[in-house]
């Protein structure tokens, strides 16, 4: 199995640019925690499993771009909000961030904060803040819902990609002068090219359960208060 | 898929490192690699010093050299943006071989190269010896919230389901005429990776129910914790390589 990093690792930032977003992203998990425990109910615990295993696959995707070493993968940002929510997704890709970190050495354990913060902060507040407000201003057809679905993990992925920009100049290990702003055109250029895969597969993705699963699409729960209560199937469901 | 759910890294053997309890070995790695990236990079000798304190380690769990190395292949694109820091850092230039190359970015390549390895050494080491339950049973018992491991259980679970879900539905293509091999075929692919997380979630919307009805309360099973919660004397064993990697880091920060 040919898998490649692309979180940040050991030694890109320094020690306490780490350490002060090691302390963000804790705050930000402890309350995605409290959030998160109110909306995993039956329905949602075997979802952000299954999410989170769907973001660890798609992770181990990378595309090298460009040869200064430049590489990316799929967040999977947008689709974890979509499907369970911004609290329990949040905590989804810190899950797989973590996980990847201590068995995999992909992204450096003491790296964790500043991958945590741009992946499971930045990424998803983004994501979730878009699909928020597009599915209130799009129509609720499926095109509707797939252009949420684009927009928001496109603009998210592009997003998250410069919050290591920024980053990188709070506490970058090397000074690149000027070519700082080399590296942010090549992040944002590069993730947009990520950021239309992701949203092609976060697009088709949601649509697909949303047509045959509606009720497991966290992002259409809030949208549909009225919705007709389900019968108890009998003999269990599917 | 039944055999404990092992993952690719592990490797099944018995020995001293393997007998550790998760929590200890999580622990420790945790700090080893802090201790690492806190080393000023000017500190060569350190970092000399810390593959010393690897190497030992993996000598210890029965952890061959050429599969750390094939293994640290993982970090290859952050190696690339290492070599050309050199080229694109600012500041004070250097010749070398008759290039201009920057001094800040030649150390900086080093640090990366030298932390990023030592980083991803440690964690392969980790995986070498840890199964993936022995993992999440040493985060529950450092104390990570519930709903973390709960997550990253049906995580682990699910991988299983989600691989498996692939390959039937990749059989079923190639069975009807389709040959998914080449990029223009990308959109079959993109069709059938929403049916694909749909077919994975009825699946594992099953296996919810089934360890509901069986008991399942959020907690994990007890006989997972096969063994015992870590003694005193355990901690101490495994905390003899984070303090030596601690007394490099701090002599180097010293001496610099």
């Amino acid at each position: 199995m040919e898998t490649l990093a692309m979180h940040i690792s050991n030694g890109i930032i320094n020690g306490p640019v780490a350490a002060v977003f090691a302390v963000i992203a804790l705050a930000a998990m402890a309350y995605c925690v409290r959030r998160g425990r109110q909306d995993l109910d039956d329905r949602l615990a075997p979802m952000a499993g299954l999410v989170a295993a769907f973001i660890f696959a798609v992770q181990m995707l990378n595309f090298p771009i460009f040869t200064a070493g430049v590489s990316g993968h799929l967040l999977g940002g947008a689709l974890a909000a979509m499907l369970v929510g911004p609290w329990v997704g949040a905590l989804c890709v810190a899950v797989v961030l973590v996980v990847q970190a201590l068995v995999f050495g992909d992204g450096g354990v003491a790296m964790l904060g500043l991958n945590i913060t741009n992946m499971a902060v930045i990424g998803l507040g983004v994501a979730y803040l878009l699909i928020a407000l597009l599915l209130r201003v799009l129509p609720r057809t499926p095109a509707g819902l797939a252009i949420t679905a684009f927009v928001s993990a496109l603009v998210s992925v592009v997003v998250a990609a410069m919050g290591f920009v920024l980053q990188y100049q709070l506490g970058g290990t090397t000074d690149l002068g000027e070519n700082l702003a080399g590296l942010a055109g090549t992040m944002a250029v590069s993730h947009l090219f990520i950021g239309i895969g992701e949203g092609l597969i976060t697009a088709t993705t949601v649509v697909t359960v949303a047509k045959v699963r509606p009720d497991l699409v966290y992002a259409l729960r809030a949208l549909k208060p009225a919705a007709p209560a389900t019968v108890p199937t009998v003999g269990g469901v599917r | 898929m039944g055999a404990g759910h092992a993952h690719v890294l592990y490797r099944e053997t018995d020995s001293p490192v393997h007998r550790l309890p998760p929590e200890v070995k999580i622990a420790a790695m945790v700090a080893f690699t802090i201790a690492v990236v806190a080393t000023p990079r000017e500190a060569l000798w350190a970092f000399g010093a810390y593959a010393l304190l690897v190497a030992a380690v993996a000598a210890l769990a029965r952890v061959t050299a050429g599969w750390l190395l094939l293994r640290s292949t993982i970090e290859l694109p952050f190696v690339l943006f290492a070599v050309a820091l050199p080229f694109i850092g600012a500041g004070e230039r250097v010749d070398v071989a008759g290039v201009q190359l920057s001094v800040d970015g030649l150390y900086g390549a080093w640090n990366i190269v030298a932390k990023g390895t030592l980083g991803v050494w440690a964690s392969l080491l980790l995986a070498a010896t840890t199964s993936t339950r022995d993992l999440i049973v040493g985060l529950d018992r450092l104390r990570c919230p519930q709903i973390l491991i709960q997550i990253a259980t049906f995580m682990l679970r699910y991988l299983d389901v989600l691989v498996g879900e692939a390959r039937r539905m990749r059989l079923a293509r190639i069975s009807r005429g389709d040959d998914p091999r080449f990029v223009w075929q990308l959109r079959g692919f993109a069709a059938g990776i929403g049916a694909l997380f749909l077919r994975a979630f009825e699946r594992g919307e099953r296996v919810y129910l089934a360890m509901l009805s069986r008991g399942y309360t959020g907690r994990l099973p007890t006989v997972w914790q096969g063994s015992a919660a870590a003694t005193t004397g355990q901690w101490l064993i495994a905390a003899t390589v984070p303090v030596m990697a601690a007394t490099v880091a701090a002599t180097a920060a010293v001496l610099t």
